[in-house]
């Protein structure tokens, strides 16, 4: 498509696409240096919604930071508490009961079917299709309330503690679980008959927007971005945490390196997601929910401290400096659409602006977790 | 003092277009939006009146009593002749398009060149709008629309004059008179003619979409790529006049596709033909304009080109030549 | 290759330690201590062996010389306690105290910038660490060899003041574009 050569006369304009545009999902500007319609460069310019999370780690109590990990990635907030937990956890040495375990692995991959569907809306929204947002929120409706009853909030969540999570599940939880998998599991053909096999659709997204592998690589992209370009890493299976070593799914990876790839993973993790959230609910064991001997005020051991979850956009990793005190030294919040927006500056190159978009679309931003 | 009692049928009648038009416009978005809502299992529009029809009377107040907020810097003459540019050739059109067999302002004998003569210069609106917005989206839609419009107008005036060539007039009334009797008279099935008639129908649709900027060709609006094209500076009512002019537009472009293809007024079966049945055709061709953009997604701009470059001009080309083998040969 | 390969490698980088650590216990594998001189050359050993990069940040260490200091004081104090019980329950005359070390300025604390890479086939997180003094907070940069980099070292200048030489466009990226302040520096008062 891109049969592209900069024209000779200098004949370039600045487009400033945002901080409010219906394409960027929230405030981030891009800098868009076009020739005609084509994009010469592009340059996203972040910190319109910073808050300097990590500052407000090292100003309060390792458990008085927990609700903000749930304020960042707004859309996944459960797999920002799972990293969070998890890297203090072992910095603590505490030990979490398996029920527990398995209620934030269930939980954390509801939110991620969430987050997808979310996703799914959205991107089709961003190519001009307006009715699969509606059916796709109809489906995460059920995710969030599903998920209020355990965790009392529908977006920004706080569920997991130091050594478990804070509430037992209710008795409508099961049953309520599986009843939306089999929902999801019925609506899925049909989001596959009416948008995936959509000609229109396959013309936006075939053979647009190419990311290879090794770019992939020099820009740190992970999460659906990365497995889109034929790289098969999750951080669920490369560096198992929690229980996912015992459930058995499978991580899509496409190769075509396309934004219809991009698409095809992540519609394919929904799948995956229910599989693992089934899995889950079939050897969910009995048992407590918090472990006994969790510390009031947590002090870790001196040292640094890193751990990786994998949330619906990628590699989420924390970094955690303890100097032994009732307070964290340094935070550090790897979050991965930071590192995969930060190659869309070169992979836009030349392309023209609908299709830039689609491209932008496809690597399913969150702008409060770039911005942090 | 005497007037011509022509005069006084000719101002009746374009008072009546005119209402038309603006209740059209007003009433195709609360049949829009209603619409969109049931294809995503909404309700829609409901408080205000029963079904929510008073909704587009709210809509149409609200739109007037908003101030009329002229950019600094923008060209304000341009910027506020385009949306009347827009809206008056469209409301022209409707001069000669004869609803039924008595029921037309002015029946004139070249009634089809007429309506395509006025319907390009809504194009020229929309360009001088987007102009004299001096907003970078407009003019980015500004181009889009105007390459977009040169691309469709080619196959549709060649359909068009395939049409011609069958029924050697270009006044509608006789047009639709021609197609009496039933719906195997219509156009659209008119297969000694030209066994390509459907498809010639559904070229006509195509391009009537794209010439009308609907979806899924609405390049120039596109709000997730330029916000709102080359409406992204107007408010209030210059706004309200641009989507006036758009409905209008659309309602055109049905009318004539039911006049050219589906016979006017005439019933399918053959009885009681009346100025009903062409409503019915209409409406039913705009419902199928709305059910479809709320179906698909949007194409890009390349897309859209080549699929009138390559593949709409080479067919209805290729139907012409036909058409014209045929008329000769038989 | 594994990480004991990389291992190898680094240390003949010019790395100043290399340190497996158990990931386990502490989330990433290799530790590398570097000096800011040998960091492009232990960047390019592990682009070379198709690591991705994770993340760049820094840890401000302002205060650890001296709290170093006491601890060592504390800890020749104790020494000296034991040595004077340990005289006294001889039945020796307890030897005079030796007067305090001269101990001169203390050594300026230092600034530690951060890199995390990981291998997308291979289960080995490499995180390598260079300090400099807080005065003078330079290290190379490494966005011509990993260009995702760029972003990561901007926001890490942001937040510390760290510049890292060769950058080509080293403006706030998440702070205001006016900002003159680095907010994750221990001695920030806003």
């Amino acid at each position: 498509m891109s049969a592209f050569a900069k024209s000779e006369a200098n004949e370039t304009f600045v487009l400033n696409l945002g901080p409010q545009h219906p394409a960027t999902h929230g405030v981030l500007r891009v800098k868009l240096t076009m020739d005609g319609e084509y994009i010469v460069e592009a340059e996203p310019v972040l910190g319109y919604i910073h808050r300097m999370h990590e500052k407000m780690g090292e100003n309060r109590t390792w458990a008085q930071f927990l609700p903000n990990t749930g304020r960042m990635d707004y859309l996944h907030a459960l797999a920002y508490n799972h990293g969070y937990v998890s890297v203090v956890e072992r910095a603590a040495g505490i030990e979490v009961p398996e029920r527990a375990e398995y209620l934030r692995v269930i939980t954390a991959e509801l939110n991620r079917v969430s987050s997808h569907l979310l996703w799914f809306g959205a991107f089709i929204l961003d190519l001009g299709g307006f009715s699969p947002l509606l059916y796709a929120f109809d489906d995460r409706e059920h995710i969030l309330d599903l998920l209020e009853s355990v965790t009392g909030s529908r977006l920004t969540y706080c569920y997991f503690r130091f050594g478990g999570v804070y509430n037992d599940i209710d008795d409508n939880f099961v049953p309520g679980t599986r009843a939306f998998i089999k929902r999801l599991r019925d609506r899925m053909p049909m989001y596959h008959n009416l948008v995936t096999k959509n000609i229109i659709l396959m013309k936006r997204l075939q053979e647009v927007g190419p990311i290879s592998a090794e770019m992939c690589r020099k820009y740190g992209a992970t999460g659906p971005v990365c497995r889109g370009s034929g790289i098969n890493f999750d951080v669920r299976k490369h560096e198992p945490y929690s229980i996912y070593p015992e459930m058995d799914f499978d991580v899509p990876v496409y190769d075509q390196c396309e934004s219809m790839a991009r698409y095809m993973v992540r519609m394919d993790e929904i799948e995956q997601s229910l599989r693992i959230i089934e899995q889950g609910l079939d050897k969910l064991p009995e048992g407590p929910v918090m472990a006994e001997k969790v510390p009031k005020i947590i002090k870790p051991a001196k040292g640094d401290y890193y751990h990786a979850v994998e949330t619906a956009r990628g590699s989420f990793g924390v970094r955690v400096v303890s100097d032994g005190s009732n307070t964290p030294y340094r935070l550090k919040l790897r979050s991965p659409t930071f590192s995969n927006l930060s190659l869309f500056g070169e992979a836009c190159q030349g392309m023209l602006l609908p299709d830039a978009l689609a491209l932008m679309g496809s690597l399913d931003l969150v702008i409060p977790e770039i911005d942090r | 003092m005497h007037v011509d009692p022509e005069i006084i049928r000719l101002l009746a009648f374009l008072v009546g277009v005119i209402a038309f038009a603006a209740l059209n416009a007003a009433y195709l978005v609360w049949l829009e939006r209603k619409e969109a809502a049931h294809i995503q299992r909404r309700i829609g529009p409901k408080e205000v009146g029963p079904f929510g029809l008073f909704q587009p009377l709210v809509d149409g107040i609200k739109l007037m009593t908003k101030q009329l907020i002229v950019p600094a810097g923008v060209d304000p003459v341009l910027f506020k002749i385009a949306p009347i540019l827009v809206m008056v050739p469209a409301i022209m059109s409707f001069v000669t398009i004869p609803f039924s067999e008595t029921l037309v302002a002015r029946n004139l004998d070249l009634g089809l060149l007429v309506i395509f003569a006025f319907a390009s210069v809504n194009v020229l609106g929309l360009l001088l709008g987007a102009w004299g917005s001096r907003n970078k989206y407009a003019v980015i839609s500004a181009a889009r629309v105007v390459s977009q419009n040169v691309a469709y107008e080619i196959p549709m005036l060649v359909t068009v004059v395939t049409l011609v060539m069958i029924t050697g007039t270009m006044n509608l009334h006789n047009i639709v008179m021609q197609q009496q009797g039933g719906f195997w008279h219509w156009n659209i099935l008119n297969l000694s003619a030209s066994p390509l008639m459907p498809v010639a129908f559904l070229i006509f649709f195509v391009c009537m979409l794209a010439e009308t900027n609907r979806a899924p060709f609405d390049m120039a609006e596109a709000e997730s790529e330029l916000v709102a094209g080359a409406f992204t500076e107007y408010s209030g009512m210059g706004f309200g006049v641009f989507f006036m002019g758009e409905y209008a537009n659309i309602v055109i472009g049905a009318s004539v596709a039911t006049i050219l293809f589906l016979g006017g007024w005439d019933c399918p079966l053959g009885l009681f033909p009346g100025v009903h049945w062409f409503l019915i055709k209409m409406y039913f061709l705009i419902f199928t304009v709305i059910w479809i953009r709320w179906t698909f997604p949007r194409t890009t701009f390349y897309g859209l080109l080549n699929l009138s470059w390559k593949i709409l001009i080479p067919i209805s080309f290729f139907n012409l030549i036909l058409t014209s083998a045929m008329l000769k040969v038989f | 290759m594994n990480c004991g390969a990389i291992k190898q490698k680094l240390a003949a980088s010019g790395a100043e330690a290399v340190i497996e650590t158990e990931y386990a216990r502490k989330g990433f594998a290799l530790n590398v201590q570097v000096a800011p001189e040998q960091l492009v050359a232990a960047v390019s050993v592990l682009d070379a062996e198709g690591f991705f990069i994770e993340a760049v940040t820094g840890v401000d260490w302002l205060g650890e010389q001296a709290t170093l200091r006491k601890e060592a004081e504390a800890k020749a104090a104790a020494e000296a306690k034991a040595k004077a019980d340990a005289a006294a329950a001889a039945g020796e005359e307890a030897p005079a105290a030796a007067p305090p070390a001269e101990q001169g300025e203390l050594a300026e604390d230092a600034l530690e910038a951060v890199y995390d890479f990981n291998h997308y086939d291979e289960f080995c997180r490499v995180t390598i660490r260079t300090r400099m003094v807080r005065s003078k907070p330079e290290v190379p940069t490494i966005s011509h060899i990993y260009p995702g980099a760029d972003w990561h070292e901007r926001e890490t200048h942001d937040f510390f003041g760290i510049i890292f030489v060769g950058h080509p466009y080293l403006v706030p990226l998440l702070l205001p574009e006016d900002a003159d302040y680095h907010p994750l520096l221990k001695d920030f008062r806003p």
